[in-house]
């Protein structure tokens, strides 16, 4: 399937390079939809790299690359399944979710992420799985779970310290604040910043350029450069379900699903 | 290093050309909110553009509850 138009995202296979569209209004959130149609991705992706070197995935909307993991389908989740059965619902989403980073983290093709704007959260988490960041100057990081009382739950925790130093995860995690690519680039997030409305063809040119080495090599690269932490996967999901349940979630997703001002993105 | 007085006339400036409202429209006092008519989303460009613009590292739970650009002004100056 070289090219494939679904609801939240879309692929195109050309010239050795597939483009990933995120496409999901408002901002990209990730929820059940989304979700199976990364897995269609995934399903194909051992077919695509028979004619591709190399994935950029980018956002089409204005506001940013991804806010995250569709938090009002979470909340949702609270009156569907009742407290006591929604970290169950939840794990079972986790697992799949994280089976589709980590194919996208050991894809054999080179990965890269194209972002520009908000990217928090889960898109944070789906940036972090790709070999390279790219960034329009006005890209913004955050990982803000913990005001709402749960930890980032899409991998984002062992695929930060892999590529930063723990003192910096933990002045991101434990603040939830949010920084701009100048200071991703700073502690080694972000490999290239571009002006506004480049990144997609700065993301090309780097991809083209990949193009020239051997595949055989690059993947052996690849492998070498970026183990993927299993083991602090795995603890991941059981500490986002252990917290789920608790009475601070429920409360912070309430507030921000009902919060109508217009600065829901604000700590 | 700047005055507090240009530092609060360049983010004036800045945010009248980035939102592409005339700067005589701008006043120190502004709800920026209300008067350039954003959103929180573009409130974080706001703030990534004044972040790259002056070199500094602006935190935002520093500012939390401020919605005024002389006050915003103050905390960019307490970092220059």
């Amino acid at each position: 399937m070289k090219q494939y138009q679904g609801q939240t995202i879309s692929w195109d296979l050309r010239d050795g390079v597939i483009e990933m569209a995120l496409h999901r209004e408002p901002l990209n959130e990730i929820g059940s939809q989304t979700l199976e149609e990364l897995e269609k991705f995934v399903g194909v992706l051992d077919a695509l790299t028979h004619e591709a070197h190399a994935l950029i995935i980018y956002s089409t909307l204005k506001g940013g690359f991804c806010a995250g993991a569709d938090l009002r389908q979470l909340y949702g989740w609270f009156q569907e399944f009742g407290q006591s059965e929604v970290a169950r619902h939840a794990r079972e989403y986790l697992e799949r979710i994280h089976a589709v980073m980590n194919a996208l983290d050991a894809a054999p093709l080179t990965t890269i992420a194209a972002v520009h704007g908000v990217t928090f959260g889960g898109g944070f988490e789906l940036a972090l799985t790709c070999d390279m960041i790219l960034a329009d100057k006005l890209a913004r990081f955050c990982f803000p779970e913990l005001r709402l009382g749960l930890i980032p739950s899409f991998g984002g925790i062992p695929r930060l310290k892999r590529d930063v130093g723990n003192a910096v995860v933990r002045d991101l995690l434990l603040t939830g604040r949010s920084f701009n690519a100048t200071k991703a680039q700073q502690i080694g997030l972000v490999s290239q910043i571009v002006g506004e409305g480049e990144v997609l063809r700065a993301a090309r040119a780097t991809a083209s350029q990949m193009a020239k080495f051997d595949r055989i090599t690059t993947q052996s690269a690849k492998r070498f450069m970026k183990p993927i932490p299993l083991d602090e996967l795995r603890r991941e999901i059981d500490i986002f379900c252990e917290l789920l349940p608790q009475p601070a979630v429920h409360a912070g997703l309430k507030k921000f699903v009902e919060n109508t001002t217009a600065q829901p993105y604000l700590p | 290093m700047p005055t507090a007085e240009k530092t609060l006339d360049e983010i004036l400036t800045l945010a009248a050309a980035h939102f592409k409202v005339p700067r005589e429209k701008l006043s120190p006092d502004d709800d920026f909110f209300k008067t350039l008519g954003i959103d929180s989303l573009q409130a974080l460009d706001l703030l990534t553009k004044l972040e790259n613009h002056f070199h500094v590292e602006l935190p935002d739970y520093e500012l939390q509850g401020v919605a005024d650009f002389r006050t915003l002004a103050g905390k960019i100056q307490a970092r220059l």
